[in-house]
């Protein structure tokens, strides 16, 4: 008896020691007191308690900044600004910086820690990043494969973001994944209602995120998402447009006219919406009812492989072909500004297309999934 | 055994440790590190000294270990799980008093102090000190010497690396295979040291 429970004592006991010591070490050591955070020059200030990584921080007081590795300096995303206090690169973050970032002073700030009082510049627009505690409210299947989920935003709170940006949609860990992952999505639904937000997902095979929204999430359920993010929304000019998207890119194009729409902007739109077959074309009607709400608006359905049988009348082809014959016949083609949403391949092949017809680089806006 | 006897023994072992019994290039422990961070001198410098210091220290601990618990108890066939768990537990105490208090080290050596956990070659110092029943002094000698010996070797192995990146090597040996080749003519050489000292 004595044989086996002595020993096993021992080795526990000193182990249980030593694990003692480790936190007790922490607390004292590792106790770096209140540490002050200056972001932007004085536009937010938190007193922290020092020895966390900046992002942690960060996510702590509701700033969200980008990161897809979860703080393990793998990804490379999580980058800003650092203006006083943060102490020389570290060998983890020089892999991810150029030149041009290390002497203006970015750093990844998941590597970063909280020391001493520290002055950071992060752009505007992450400031108004929160994160929501949604609830599925409705699930609709568009086609075999494409489906529009409807979250609504907890009571009292609201989601700020221009047409066109999307949110991060957080998969927690179920089945088929044992990490928790960020996808992002667009935002496809009317601005004007506050109160929910409708995101619309093609199933990705085997994609973990996907797979979780359409086989595990169900009506009812809590969602959590962060946002929003992006650069993609309608500029304000009075240029002609020209949308260009592939299946379920048609989302934040879809929210654009929602807004276009509800401020009846009487610019001149065109929207070329590429699918493959019949099957694969969704909210037809939907745009139809742009082309009656909005002052000059046309949308056209392009469908690469239509089936043989299926009687289809409208455009054949890539989509962008389709917008190269359309633009083809416009006295001003080069003054259209072009807005893409779709596949990198659909995208660079349009952005050739414009460009072709003279529409410069910094006047075509586009969000590339991958 | 007289002190001066005692440290003039301590002291062959120290030498014997970091040339005749070169506990990377005679006894070929802690090679993963070896092979993975000698591509710098600088890193392999950074590496070498946190490798250095740990193991002198936690070859004392377990030292002490070993002699006030394990002995007493005769349950010294746990030797290896205590140690393993003394190693760690210091690699992360040290990393905090570094982190905390000088933020030039830690920037230099830092970052590696997590790979010395798995470093077999601290281990294996241990293990080693156990077998030849050195007492305090001699581990500690023991300990110091075969980190610094471990710093020597991975330094000229970067060295010698920093070179190979001007050399044409063929495409089959270039990497992991040309790494091992060179520590075995490394090893090689040291034979030459054998016989000279010995500290058992």
């Amino acid at each position: 008896m004595n044989l086996f429970v002595i020993p096993i004592a021992i080795i526990s006991g000193v182990s249980a020691l030593l694990a003692a010591a480790l936190i007790f070490a922490e607390r004292v050591i590792s106790n770096y007191g209140e540490v002050m955070l200056n972001i932007n020059d004085k536009e937010k200030e938190f007193t922290v308690r020092g020895g966390a990584s900046l992002l942690e921080t960060l996510t702590d007081q509701k700033i969200f900044i980008p990161s897809a590795c979860g703080g393990r300096g793998t990804c490379g995303y999580c980058k800003v600004k650092v203006t006083d206090g943060a102490g020389p690169l570290l060998p983890t973050e020089e892999p991810y910086m150029n030149a041009e970032e290390r002497t203006a002073g970015i750093r990844l700030s998941c590597q970063v820690k909280l020391r001493n009082d520290l002055k950071i510049e992060i752009p505007a627009e992450l400031l108004s990043i929160r994160q929501y505690v949604s609830t599925c409210e409705k699930i609709v299947d568009y086609t075999y494969d494409i489906k529009q989920f409807r979250l609504t935003i907890p009571e009292r709170q609201e989601m700020k973001y221009t047409p066109g940006q999307y949110v991060q949609v957080l998969a927690p860990q179920y089945e088929k994944s044992a990490e928790e992952v960020y996808r992002a999505y667009s935002i496809s639904s009317d601005p004007a209602d506050k109160k929910a937000i409708e995101l619309i997902v093609r199933r990705v095979p085997d994609g973990i995120c996907t797979t979780y929204l359409f086989d595990y999430l169900k009506e009812g359920q809590s969602l959590n998402i962060n946002g929003p993010y992006g650069h993609f929304y309608l500029r304000e000019t009075t240029v002609p447009i020209i949308f260009i998207a592939g299946g379920s890119g048609i989302a934040p194009i879809k929210c654009i006219l929602h807004h276009m729409q509800n401020m009846q902007n009487p610019r001149k739109a065109i929207f070329f919406f590429g699918v493959r077959t019949t099957r694969d074309l969704f909210l037809v009607e939907e745009m139809k009812g742009f082309e009656s709400g909005l002052p000059d608006f046309k949308f056209i359905p392009v469908l690469s492989q239509p089936e043989p049988d299926a009687n289809w009348r409208g455009a054949t082809g890539w989509v962008t072909t389709a917008a190269e014959e359309y633009l083809k016949n416009q006295t001003e083609a080069r003054t259209y500004e072009g807005y893409l949403c779709g596949s990198p391949g659909m995208i660079e092949s349009s952005i050739k297309v414009l460009t072709g017809f003279g529409i410069p680089d910094d006047k075509i806006y586009y969000d590339k999934f991958s | 055994m007289d002190i001066g006897s005692q440290m003039l023994h301590a002291l062959i072992i120290l030498f014997a440790a970091i040339f005749t019994d070169n506990i990377l290039l005679a006894r070929f422990l802690g090679m993963c590190s070896f092979l993975s961070v000698s591509r710098q001198v600088k890193t392999a410098v950074g590496l070498g000294l946190a490798v250095v210091m740990v193991m002198t220290f936690t070859i004392a601990l377990d030292w002490l270990a070993y002699r006030y618990i394990l002995q007493p108890y005769a349950i010294e066939y746990f030797r290896f799980i205590l140690f393993i768990i003394i190693i760690a537990a210091f690699v992360q105490f040290i990393e905090m008093v570094i982190e905390r208090y000088s933020p030039l080290l830690y920037q230099n050596l830092g970052i590696f102090l997590p790979l010395i956990t798995v470093n077999c070659a601290v281990l294996g110092a241990s293990l080693f000190m156990v077998i030849r029943q050195y007492n305090l002094i001699e581990a500690v000698a023991f300990g110091f010497g075969s980190g610094a010996g471990w710093m020597m070797a991975i330094v000229a192995m970067a060295g010698i690396r920093e070179r190979l990146n001007n050399a044409k090597i063929p495409r089959g040996l270039q990497g992991p295979g040309i790494t091992l080749i060179i520590a075995g003519i490394m090893a090689l050489a040291f034979i030459g040291f054998t016989g000279v000292l010995s500290g058992r």
